[in-house]
């Protein structure tokens, strides 16, 4: 366990999220790769199926990243992205995977420190947690 | 006279009626049960004795009212439709009649959620009103509800609820009409706090002639406390009790306050008397039946005629 | 439509248990359109007893798919070839569906994935609420095109009871009292001429009183 690098999946909006990685990539600001991204035309086109899948295949956490509030390109998918994640957080508790590992979160294009920022400790919480139950088992 | 009830009897004979209500005990306690009973002998004409009330289980009503017939006293039998089918509530009415049980009030009933059974199904398989028809047939037609005919009918006085603080307020005079039209002989009015609005209800009843086909006994409950009375204005459905009450209620010290809700309660009653179409006053005095006869004859309620 | 929710995964797991290959099958109708019971929640489902169970420590294998209808026994015969090797069927279908998969495979148990609701409409998205409780005879054409029988908390054919509150029924602030509905419509109508009609004890044979209750069109009817 002390050599765990946890495997993070991260749907990135194509409008806010997604721009602000490459902002953070052009400014040269460090993030984690631990962190995968997924690049999404909206975070509200991310299905709780593609949540729940990211972890079947053995991912130690997942954040979809979309808009502020209120800036949606598609004007709601970012709430309805929230809502969706609420959502799969309560049936992650039932499979038995710590919630935790899953978050919304919100940024602007232009927030490339945040996106790094987010990305750091996303994955910080993660390595705290240790891998998900899903990836201990899926070794055994 | 369509039956032997004593309270058909007092309304026919035109006097103002009185009745009370006795709720059963939670438990196989008659002895309690008498002792509540014994503080309306003599002060009432009839005794009502609720049905499972609040959906919380209770002696069953038919065996109370028997238990009251045997003190003397004279029992309105109450039927709701929440707990049983029409073959259940026939079966009670035609052994309650032959235990000379000859007043009945038919009810809804409060819905279970209300109760300590909230998992059990509501019946309803008929509503008060068809309830209502039931029984009417069941004296005047000697048939069943499903049409056979019945060896010994049983000659029920019948009684309604009507609650005219209840919304859609401007249905509520047809709403009374249509249990008239129905059958029902005599009316029971939810608890009436607000003078003005039960006026103008009684003002459209008296417009339809209603007050004519059938007897409106004026519903009327004395508040025990500040906080009986804040209960009853904001917890419980249909009832309307005005800011007035509570800050009635709320003028005057804590050991004060029964003796206040008696007052406002006698004070109502004065008023409900000079209403026209307003033939009798029923005092639900909840869990507090020994204040009834202080009200009684606070009221001029007192002695009850003989007929 | 049929509404349905599904069962915690808890129950579910109980079920599956004692078994090593499972089909997993959702149903396109109904339970579709009210997210319980569609291709996507066989999916999610799938995904979750997966890991519920490779979490305690065994191995499941799912298969999935979805019928056009579980309720006609045509879709269901589609199924006979997917069933080798299967133990158990669990059927995210409304409980139709599922005696419908457990009269044509007697010899494989069938497990239902969701609990079957009422019949309702949508209110707006993500939001299914009750309007029909097949009574088998029906008054929509009396009381305004509003049922009292599926919407009024007792039932009451004629008129609202004392607890109507502010157009709310006396159980909850967020239940519509039905009987203030029909009263608006009726009024909106003209018709509040049919609210002083009593309208009389309902026979409830129709309504599955007399025991479970069948269709048959003679001229459909092979």
């Amino acid at each position: 366990m002390e050599n765990f690098e946890p495997v993070i999946v991260a749907f990135c909006c194509h409008y806010c999220a997604y721009t602000a990685a490459d902002m953070a990539g052009s400014q040269r600001l460090p993030y984690p790769a631990n962190v995968k991204i997924i690049r999404v035309p909206c975070s509200g086109k991310v299905d709780a199926l593609h949540i729940v899948k990211a972890f079947e295949k053995g991912a130690d956490g997942v954040y979809v990243a979309g808009c502020l509030e209120g800036d949606c390109h598609f004007k709601s998918g970012n709430t309805r992205a929230g809502r969706r994640v609420a959502y799969v957080k309560k049936y992650l508790e039932e499979i038995g995977i710590e919630s935790e590992r899953l978050e919304m979160v919100t940024m602007s294009a232009g927030m490339g420190y945040r996106f790094a920022q987010t990305a750091t400790e996303i994955t910080e919480k993660i390595r705290k947690l240790g891998p998900s139950p899903i990836k201990t088992a899926l070794a055994l | 006279m369509k039956t032997e009830s004593r309270l058909e009897k007092v309304l026919a004979a035109g006097h103002l009626a009185v009745t009370s209500e006795c709720g059963p005990p939670r438990g196989c306690q008659p002895a309690h049960l008498i002792e509540k009973a014994k503080y309306l002998d003599g002060i009432v004409d009839a005794v009502n004795v609720t049905d499972n009330q609040t959906a919380m289980v209770r002696m069953s009503s038919l065996a109370a009212s028997f238990i009251i017939k045997q003190q003397g006293l004279n029992p309105l039998f109450q039927v709701t439709c929440r707990d049983r089918n029409r073959l259940a509530m026939q079966a009670d009415i035609i052994g309650a009649y032959s235990m000379g049980i000859d007043t009945m009030l038919c009810l809804s009933g409060d819905h279970t959620k209300f109760g300590d059974h909230p998992m059990a199904m509501n019946v309803h398989d008929i509503d008060s009103i068809q309830m209502i028809q039931m029984v009417k047939d069941m004296r005047d037609k000697g048939i069943f509800q499903g049409g056979a005919e019945i060896k010994g009918a049983p000659k029920m006085f019948i009684g309604a609820a009507a609650n005219p603080f209840a919304d859609p307020f401007e249905l509520r005079v047809m709403r009374l009409a249509k249990k008239i039209a129905a059958g029902a002989d005599f009316i029971q009015t939810q608890c009436i706090f607000n003078v003005p609005k039960f006026e103008k209800w009684m003002e459209g009843v008296r417009e339809k002639g209603l007050h004519k086909k059938c007897y409106i006994l004026a519903g009327v409950t004395p508040c025990k406390s500040l906080g009986a009375a804040k209960y009853m204005a904001n917890r419980v459905p249909g009832m309307d009790v005005p800011k007035e009450i509570v800050d009635r209620m709320a003028s005057v010290p804590k050991e004060k306050q029964a003796e206040e809700g008696v007052t406002i309660c006698v004070e109502t009653i004065e008023k409900l008397k000079k209403i026209e179409g307003v033939s009798g006053i029923h005092i639900m005095a909840i869990e507090w039946e020994e204040k009834v006869q202080e009200i009684c004859e606070r009221a001029g309620l007192l002695p009850r005629p003989q007929v | 439509m049929i509404t349905a929710e599904r069962k915690p995964l808890e129950e579910l797991i109980e079920y599956i248990k004692p078994f090593k290959r499972i089909l997993l099958l959702g149903c396109n109708e109904c339970v579709t359109v009210c997210a319980a019971g569609g291709r996507k929640e066989v999916g999610l489902l799938a995904s979750g007893l997966q890991m519920a169970m490779l979490k305690n420590g065994s191995n499941i294998d799912i298969r999935q798919h979805t019928l056009e209808r579980q309720c006609d026994p045509e879709y269901v015969e589609e199924l006979v070839p997917m069933l080798d090797g299967a133990e158990a069927i669990m059927s995210m279908a409304c409980g139709c569906g599922v005696q419908q998969l457990a009269m044509r495979f007697k010899d494989k148990p069938v497990f239902p994935a969701v609990n079957t609701k009422f019949m309702g409409a949508s209110e707006r998205q993500g939001v299914w609420a009750e309007r029909c409780q097949g009574c088998g005879n029906c008054l929509l054409g009396m009381t305004g095109g509003i049922c009292p029988i599926a919407r009024c908390a007792k039932q009451l054919m004629n008129g609202p009871c004392g607890g109507s509150t502010g157009g709310h029924c006396e159980i909850s602030e967020e239940v519509d009292c039905a009987w203030q509905l029909i009263w608006d419509r009726l009024k909106a109508l003209g018709q509040t001429d049919m609210y002083l009609e009593n309208i009389p004890a309902k026979d409830w044979r129709p309504g599955g009183g007399s025991g479970p209750r069948k269709i048959i069109r003679e001229d459909l009817a092979e």
